[in-house]
């Protein structure tokens, strides 16, 4: 297990699918990890493996993406239901959740990358 | 029936709003869309719409009609103690004002996606004033363009081509040879790959940068530590150098300000550093707003309620406390009881946190396709997509508005049909009062 810090944000195959959530595009475009090859390297994964995040709000099961775009101990998961299960819901006294910066733990895992559909019914399930 | 090409379409994405995209139509259906970027495209052409209106029974959905939807929407709006009525983005200002309409009615929260995006931005401008320009003024003029925390080759992919980097002005007719672009970022984005320089930051560090490039600014370099946030100080230096010897220059700035701690403190540094530039030369900003007319929601809401988004309704006057009145906060503490999701997918945006509390309320939604928030909704109401099958108002990121068109017809009901049959509904079962 690696400390790591996420950053989650927009990317063109996420955006390309912002009206088509419930597809498989936008789960391959969105349910997915990205960091540099040293970082892969470290917690013993391939590109395409499961990898587990946690943070003190969660942990989610994605796969695991190169992006040599980011620097060491950085991680990257695009917008959306996979992200937001783990950001910091600090709004910082001003309305907005703290989706970028947040302290988290990776690590490869045999678990399985849940769909939307999954994903969300943990909530409805409370 | 031939093919028909329906010229400058406006794109209903992103806050570019492309006003040049052309859209072919056959047999009343879209066939292709030129010129857009994917994000645009695959937005015209569409997807897989939610067939008919639904209602949820016994944790499944029963297809159902549109009065039957707006009936049962009425009555839990018009009984709800504490109704949010949230997004209000992807749709015109003729649907916004309708919004606003309703949620004074039941005495409601109004609130946008600009909560969880440039919300921050919009109350730094309160704090502290709006530095801006068009995107025309940029396209002509700017020789300096810094694109801090945000990657419009990804988020706003015809840009740097549109309006600030390749494209010939009246005073910059050879494009990119007449600019200097900046990025700044926590990473390599796609965008800092084709800028001509990238300044990498750590997270959460562009206050601490924005006041050592003003410290800078008024001569007292001397006392900037040797890096800030990352950055070395010669660089900071060099980005001053290049900031006050410009003849125009702009930031464009995007979630890397608002997403990470300081929020709108960010916005007021950077704010502060824009208008001591204009010491020197001539300096602006523009948020990078992200769906097609956020910041016509911001527009609209202001100009009828006094305040841009977060508005509370339940004094039977507007009440502004971002914070306090901004969605998450309000899922978090547990305090709305009901809950209109439209034209905005707080399903896929918001933290599992809020989540948790919008399983638990009847949730309605307002929405031509099916997303994350289906998934948690009660009722869901589909309507016709505002940009391609309605015209109307939008505001482009630098504020100024654009009338979209309407390319093909369609059986759906507009977004503005859909809530002015539900406000309509709901003043009966108030009894007028």
């Amino acid at each position: 297990m690696k400390e790591v810090i996420l950053i989650t944000g927009r990317t063109l195959k996420q955006g390309s699918n912002l009206e088509n959530k419930m597809s498989d595009a936008y789960f391959d475009a969105a349910a997915r990890c990205e960091m540099n090859e040293n970082l892969l390297t470290r917690i013993g994964a391939s590109v395409g493996d499961a990898v587990k995040v946690s943070t003190r709000f969660g942990e989610v099961v994605v796969n695991a993406e190169k992006d040599d775009g980011l620097p060491d101990g950085h991680i990257f998961i695009p917008m959306g239901p996979w992200a937001n299960a783990i950001v910091d819901p600090d709004t910082g006294g001003v309305g907005t959740p703290t989706f970028k910066g947040v302290p988290a733990n990776i690590e490869k895992t045999d678990g399985a990358v849940l769909s939307v559909k999954d994903l969300i019914a943990r909530y409805r399930e409370g | 029936m031939a093919a028909e090409t329906v010229s400058n379409v406006v794109c209903p994405l992103c806050g570019c709003l492309c006003d040049d995209i052309e859209v072919i139509v056959e047999d009343g259906k879209i066939s292709n869309v030129k010129k857009a970027c994917p994000l645009g495209k695959n937005k015209i052409m569409g997807h897989d719409r939610i067939k008919a209106p639904m209602i949820r029974e016994n944790g499944e959905f029963k297809e159902v009609s549109y009065d039957d939807v707006i009936e049962k929407s009425a009555q839990i709006l018009a009984q709800a103690k504490r109704p949010l009525l949230y997004g209000w983005a992807s749709l015109i200002c003729e649907a916004q004002r309708k919004g606003v309409e309703l949620a004074e009615e039941i005495g409601a929260l109004i609130d946008t996606t600009a909560s969880v995006c440039h919300g921050s931005t919009v109350v730094g401008v309160q704090g502290r004033g709006a530095p801006g320009c068009t995107l025309g003024e940029i396209k002509n003029r700017a020789d300096l363009v810094i694109y801090w925390g945000c990657n419009p080759q990804e988020a706003h992919p015809r840009h740097r081509a549109r309006y600030a980097h390749s494209v010939k002005g009246m005073y910059r007719p050879n494009g990119k040879n007449d600019r200097k672009v900046f990025v700044i970022d926590v990473r390599e984005t796609k965008t800092a790959k084709v800028a001509d320089e990238f300044v990498k930051i750590d997270p959460g560090y562009d206050y601490m940068a924005f006041s050592a490039l003003r410290t800078i600014l008024a001569g007292h370099a001397d006392v900037v530590p040797d890096t800030v946030g990352g950055v070395a100080k010669e660089k900071l230096v060099e980005m001053v150098d290049a900031m006050k010897s410009c003849e125009f220059g702009v930031i464009f700035g995007g979630m890397g300000l608002t997403h990470t701690r300081c929020r709108y403190k960010n916005l007021e540094n950077v704010i502060s550093l824009v208008d001591e530039l204009n010491a020197h030369t001539k300096f602006t900003l523009i948020p990078m707003r992200g769906h097609y007319n956020v910041n016509g929601s911001g527009h609209s809401l202001a100009w009828l309620t006094g305040y841009p988004f977060a508005i509370d309704f339940s004094r039977g006057y507007a009440w502004y406390n971002p914070g306090e009145t901004t969605s998450n906060d309000l899922l978090m503490r547990r305090e709305v009881d009901a809950m209109m999701a439209i034209a905005g997918d707080p399903g896929a945006h918001f933290p599992g946190e809020s989540l948790r509390h919008m399983a638990k309320i009847p949730l309605i939604q307002i929405d031509p396709y099916a997303n994350p928030t289906t998934e948690l909704a009660d009722i869901v109401i589909p309507t016709a997509v505002s940009g391609v099958e309605v015209d109307g108002t939008a505001y482009r990121m630098d504020g100024v508005p654009i009338r979209t068109r309407k390319v093909v017809e369609t059986e759906y009901l507009t977004d503005e049909e859909v809530l002015e049959r539900i406000l309509t509904r709901v003043r009966e079962l108030k009894g007028g009062n």
